[in-house]
């Protein structure tokens, strides 16, 4: 087994404040300016952790709201060679863990051994490929990540054995998809959802599970806080950027307001 | 279905070499599996077999002839030119042989749902056909710049009572028209089944399409052998994402027959608004394949351009890659300009208007013919027939 910071990190939350908010944003969005500022103020806001998307120019798993913020993203000009720039100059701000998170084209592209060089030295946490699943896992990683954390999806349509598959092969968390569908769902199923996540949370005994894709809300947030060792939100927040007009207090509350609910648990 | 006997691929994994393969979220994974489990269990399965062979004579009017171009032949006075005809398909180009085989697995595993994207419309048409066939709901998603281009065939599918989706994300084609069907049968995988329209995405579809497609190759092998008593010297196909080509060859696949690949060239490979994936590409990893791929320095996948709706793909099917890079298939590209006037020369000498996706493997016998010998003997797949690009061809003939 690697020896997880994220999941020490992640039992520590447990212990003393309750569940784990980790907040997805594009890297570069909705500016290259001012980005690392606002991702220091995500984590001063409640953000236990950070997944920096690396936008991909066709994002298969992603709703409107994620595309449209990777193509801004691409369009001012982020690549992974920025992001990996940007990710070290928060690292030299705050301790929080960052997690990459990108489809597997762009890491490819760059060099899968040089990409785990980079990720060591700049001391991101974890990666999070969602086209790669177990079966490509070997292929696309090779021994490459076995200092870093490679968290692996499990989702609705995952049979029992191969949670346990993915179980046993991620490390840091596994990450629970919610629901069918792509990120920013709007309408989910909750009480099928909660079910299928409380009975993941027997097979996985001994991991972390965090939850995503269609947390939209407090409320929403808090029952599937309730059945995982915490949420993660993506969308929502993009869609409260885009709604805020250049201040972020919105988004900050948001994310306070996410927290501090999660927290109770 | 055959197998070949020295050729074999994809691997167990789904694996052409170190292309193919399952690059895709989580949530697909299952049903893949599921749809490799039905498709094994019913490939050898007589009644299934039967059921396809009934459809594919009595449906698609099957076996397409194989036409001796006499015109051409005369035309560059070398090798002999056939034509397989996959353009007198009902719906007018090859993809109703994979659409009737996949439409068959779906209902085995019980799907009621179809989806589909679709690039010039003929992959749309065929499929919205056989939804209208069997009863099942279709939904078509189409690039916004393709429905442009290819009105009748947006007319035909909306006749045929499929539900056209446009797509106006990225460069508004056929890879933009795949993202929006992945990203639907992720959302719907329960009820619904995708029904690719080439041989590319994730195993095993790339396998899967291959084989409903080698009928081409089956009947073009017959037919040949019947008429001149011996194995072509050359066989010349389009490719785009490449079904038409995998199933014109495959059943040569151990022969020395030689096979060529055409790729579009659109307004020139210097230019960097082509679709020459083969020829200009690089692996990447790409709509649930990896694959060679036209893209940035970056790992993004480029904007690319053809004139042709079916050949605008910055990708291409993963076994081309393989066959690419093992020699056993040669690739060349042909411009968007070479493809028109090869559309003039083939209507006017022979009465057949072939699709601008085809247009680019005629226009390579320019190219090919002259280095032939009067004993050789060409084939070249007419994978569809022109009427839907007929706007297209008269824009460029008499600009107004």
């Amino acid at each position: 087994m690697k020896k997880s910071r994220l999941e020490n990190y992640i039992n520590e939350i447990k212990l003393h404040e309750g569940k784990v908010l980790s907040v997805f944003i594009t890297c570069g969005f909705p500016s290259p300016d001012g980005f690392e500022e606002l991702v220091l103020s995500l984590f001063d806001a409640g953000a236990d952790m950070i997944e920096l998307g690396v936008p991909f120019s066709d994002p298969i798993a992603d709703g409107s709201v994620i595309q449209f913020s990777s193509q801004q993203a691409l369009s001012q000009g982020i690549n992974l060679e920025r992001t990996l720039l940007i990710a070290e100059k928060i690292k030299s701000q705050s301790d929080k863990p960052i997690i990459l998170m990108g489809y597997a084209n762009p890491f490819l592209s760059y060099g899968v051994s040089e990409l785990a060089k980079s990720i060591k030295e700049i001391g991101i946490d974890g990666i999070i490929v969602p086209d790669v699943p177990i079966e490509e896992y070997d292929d696309f990683f090779e021994d490459n990540f076995n200092e870093v954390d490679t968290i692996l999806l499990v989702s609705p349509t995952t049979p029992t054995e191969r949670v346990i598959e993915i179980g046993n092969k991620s490390s840091g968390f596994v990450y629970c998809v919610s629901v069918k569908g792509i990120t920013g769902k709007q309408h989910i199923e909750q009480k099928n959802s909660i079910e299928y996540v409380r009975g993941l949370r027997h097979i996985l005994k001994n991991k972390n599970i965090l939850v995503g894709f269609g947390i939209s809300d407090e409320q929403t947030a808090y029952k599937f806080s309730g059945v995982s060792d915490g949420v993660i939100i993506g969308s929502a927040v993009i869609k409260s950027i885009l709604n805020s007009n250049g201040t972020y207090k919105e988004t900050l509350d948001f994310v306070k307001r996410i927290k501090n609910k999660i927290s109770n648990y | 279905m055959i197998t070949q006997k020295t050729y074999r691929q994809p691997d167990s994994a789904g694996k052409f070499g170190k292309y193919g393969g399952k690059y895709v979220p989580e949530t697909l994974i299952t049903p893949l599996l599921e749809l490799e489990k039905a498709y094994n269990s019913i490939k050898d399965d007589e009644d299934f077999n039967f059921q396809l062979a009934n459809l594919n004579k009595n449906y698609t009017g099957r076996p397409t002839p194989l036409t001796y171009a006499e015109r051409v032949t005369n035309h560059f006075s070398k090798a002999k030119v056939y034509f397989k005809r996959e353009d007198l398909c009902h719906t007018g180009a090859h993809k109703i042989n994979n659409v009737l085989g996949q439409i068959l697995l779906a209902k085995r595993i019980g799907k009621k749902r179809i989806i589909a994207e679709t690039g010039a419309g003929q992959h749309g048409v065929a499929t919205a056909t056989a939804c209208a066939k069997f009863g099942l709901q279709c939904v078509v998603y189409m690039g916004e710049s393709d429905i442009e281009r290819q009105k009748p065939n947006v007319f035909r599918m909306k006749l045929l009572g499929a539900e056209v989706v446009p797509v106006s994300s990225g460069s508004k084609t056929l890879k933009d028209a795949t993202n929006e069907a992945i990203r639907d049968w992720v959302t719907n995988v329960e009820d619904t089944h995708y029904i690719i329209g080439s041989v590319v995405g994730p195993h095993p579809y790339p396998m899967i399409v291959r084989d409903f497609q080698s009928i081409i190759g089956r009947e073009t092998k017959e037919q040949i052998f019947l008429e001149e008593q011996r194995l072509p010297d050359y066989l010349v196909a389009c490719v785009g994402g490449g079904s038409n080509a995998i199933g014109f060859f495959y059943p040569f696949m151990d022969d020395k027959t030689k096979k060529i690949g055409i790729e579009a060239a659109g307004y020139g490979l210097n230019i960097n608004k082509h679709c020459a994936t083969l020829t200009l590409g690089r692996e990447g990893i790409f709509q649930g394949m990896k694959t060679y791929l036209l893209q940035n320095t970056d790992g993004q996948v480029n904007e690319v351009h053809s004139i042709s709706a079916g050949l605008d793909y910055p990708g291409v099917g993963p076994e081309h890659s393989l066959l690419k890079d093992n020699g056993l298939v040669e690739y060349y590209s042909i411009t968007d300009e070479e493809a028109l006037y090869a559309v003039k020369l083939v209507s006017e000498l022979e009465g057949i208007i072939p699709a601008l996706e085809t247009a680019h493997a005629l226009a390579y016998l320019n190219y090919l013919l002259p280095k032939t010998s009067k004993d050789e003997i060409v084939i070249v797949n007419i994978s569809g027939r022109g009427d839907k690009d007929l706007n297209t061809i008269i824009n460029y003939f008499n600009p107004k």
